[in-house]
């Protein structure tokens, strides 16, 4: 199921040389699609290289005209400004705990209703089934209101349960998992089971070690959306307490003198890309294959 | 290949030739294992249940009062969805959903298949090197994208205006604009998001044999022509998932509009979700945001199905 998306992202092969004018065209649009790649490549990291130059750079430089792409002297004066306007440790720490409390506790729950829909033949799965293609179809930002009401009805607003706890199982998730699940030969657990392991048994030490790329893949997935989020941080959470630090940042816009704080802004900013840079970088490959992989079969 | 393969495999019939005690042993088997199912199915049931399923049916009831999140709340009909229909402001706001949708949707698919093809050569170096710098923004939160371009972009202080003025272009202040506004935000959303849909249409082209590509070349077809004969017939499966995928995301637009625009100016920036989330938790009309928010249901399970249609669809064309 999955050959495609290894193939794509096997190592390019050494290009094929031919003598004469056919290799010199070769050259040209070789060279005319790396020029292709470059800009491309410039577009999507130029914004980012500002945010790291900018978040180093002295504040009274940042709000200049004209602007410097490269700052005089690097100093660390924003992230002061940073702790003196919002608790970023605090919140970072927030962000952490949320994305890697949905993380866990998603992987768990999802990885056991994939295994029932995938792995045991019982009656009423049909039922189950439908009614989560239904359910995922369904966009959370709908449903902001009732589940606003709902968790302050509960008392959980501003607590790390009210923002964990109604995302501690999801239907994509679930259907993803279970399509890997399904994919495992049938054999594993059939000679398992014969032996008199439980059904938890086989789940736990056959399926889940079988299974480690597809969890690997979906953990990635989950802590990357959640400390990303925005929307639903700014809505469960108003204390300082528990916001995680993608909502703390959106409150930097605003200032009393009316120029946004930038300097500050951008520091800001690289605290909160640097932990997903770092692990983007270090498991780019499990998280471009994971792409292609939801992509697929959606 | 498609979004949903069907998990309902039919019973297996009992044989006339089974003994009856053989059956209730069946029978018992089959118990046990809706048992089991259940356990295995229950923490991640009782989730869904509790914060999708019912929140889903409270959301319905909501949108037929006045609901404002204090005291009393009255049942009112269906005036609040009279009223998205009809309140000039929010039906600008559906239409700016629209035409985001609009730009959002054929340009990041334009662009995610464009590099895409470029990075689909073998015969180019840093292959993975260029594949990992152009899929970083899908890391990095729309939040953070949205404070970046609004400091690029600043008419006062950014880079972009400021190089542009260099070259003789008056960029202005694009977001107090009411024209350019929209498509400021919807290129943000374009710029972060367009590696996601290069990395779907990579897989996609890998999915096209070579032998296709061979043969057009004897037969004298041209890159263009290839392109046309070969590689957009083979992507069709995964271009049917990407649009749809992408009109989706495009009416959930929220983030970079509530950081760069606030929405602003006069309303040029305002979503459908910005405004459930403005009525909802600033303007405390719950009941309006929750038919606001069953529009958006609607949209969203209207271009779901569509979605499953044509996948069905292709399936049976397959067999």
């Amino acid at each position: 199921m999955n050959q495609t998306t290894t193939a794509s992202l096997a190592p390019a092969r050494p290009p094929a040389r031919r003598r004469g004018s056919a290799s010199t065209a070769r050259l040209l649009t070789q060279s005319g699609v790396v020029a292709g790649l470059l800009v491309f490549a410039a577009l999507t990291s130029f914004p980012v290289v500002v945010v790291v130059l900018s978040a180093f750079s002295p504040e009274s430089e940042v709000l200049s005209w004209p602007p410097n792409f490269i700052p005089s002297r690097f100093t660390l004066e924003n992230f002061d400004g940073l702790t003196a306007r919002i608790p970023v440790f605090a919140q970072s720490w927030n962000s952490f705990v949320f994305a890697a409390a949905v993380t866990g506790l998603s992987l768990v729950f999802n990885s056991l209703a994939a295994y029932a829909l995938a792995r045991i033949d019982f009656k009423g799965r049909y039922v189950i089934f439908t009614v989560l293609i239904a359910i995922m179809m369904v966009p959370f930002q709908a449903l902001l209101v009732p589940l606003y009401e709902l968790i302050s009805d509960i008392g959980w607003v501003n607590t790390y349960a009210g923002l964990v706890i109604p995302r501690a199982a999801d239907v994509a998730g679930i259907f993803l998992l279970r399509q890997f699940f399904i994919t495992l030969p049938r054999d594993l657990d059939s000679a398992a089971r014969i032996d008199g392991a439980s059904e938890l048994r086989v789940f736990w030490s056959i399926i889940l070690p079988n299974a480690k790329p597809a969890l690997l893949t979906m953990a990635l997935f989950h802590f990357v959306n959640n400390w990303n989020d925005l929307l639903w941080p700014l809505i469960m959470t108003s204390d300082s307490s528990v916001r995680p630090l993608t909502a703390g940042l959106a409150l930097l816009t605003g200032s009393a003198t009316g120029v946004a704080p930038y300097g500050v802004m951008m520091a800001g900013s690289l605290v909160a890309i640097v932990p997903l840079v770092v692990l983007y970088l270090l498991v780019q490959r499990r998280f471009i294959e994971g792409v292609a992989m939801t992509g697929m079969k959606g | 290949m498609t979004s949903v393969q069907p998990a309902y495999r039919a019973p297996r019939r009992l044989g006339g030739g089974i003994p009856p005690d053989r059956s209730r042993q069946i029978a018992r088997h089959e118990r046990g294992r809706a048992l089991r199912a259940t356990a295995f199915l229950a923490p991640a049931l009782a989730v869904i249940i509790a914060f999708v399923f019912l929140p889903a049916f409270s959301a319905l009831r909501l949108s037929f009062t006045d609901a404002s999140g204090f005291g009393e709340e009255s049942w009112i009909g269906l005036d609040n969805y009279v009223a998205v229909f009809t309140d000039p402001a929010t039906l600008r706001a559906i239409w700016n959903t629209v035409g985001y949708a609009v730009m959002y949707g054929p340009l990041v698919i334009a662009v995610g298949l464009g590099a895409a093809l470029l990075l689909n050569r073998k015969d180019v170096p840093l292959r993975s090197f260029f594949r990992t710098i152009i899929f970083l923004p899908f890391v990095i939160s729309m939040a953070v994208a949205s404070l970046a371009w609004a400091f690029l972009l600043d008419p006062n202080l950014g880079l972009i205006p400021y190089w542009l003025g260099k070259v003789g272009i008056q960029m202005g202040d694009i977001f107090a604009s009411t024209t350019w506004a929209l498509p400021a935000v919807t290129a943000v959303a374009i710029w972060k998001n367009f590696g996601y849909f290069m990395v779907i249409f990579l897989a996609g082209l890998q999915g096209i044999p070579r032998y296709l590509y061979e043969a057009a070349i004897l037969d004298g077809a041209g890159a263009w022509r290839q392109f046309r004969a070969v590689t957009m017939p083979g992507l069709r499966a995964t271009m049917t998932f990407v649009i749809v995928f992408a009109i989706i995301g495009a009416f959930q637009a929220f983030d970079q509009i509530y950081i760069m625009t606030q929405g602003g100016p006069d309303r040029a920036t305002e979503t459908i979700v910005y405004r459930i989330y403005t009525d909802g938790f600033r303007d405390f009309r719950m009941g309006f945001a929750s038919a606001l928010s069953y529009v958006l249901l609607v949209i969203t399970l209207a271009l779901g199905l569509i979605q499953l249609r044509i996948g069905a669809k292709r399936e049976k064309d397959l067999e």
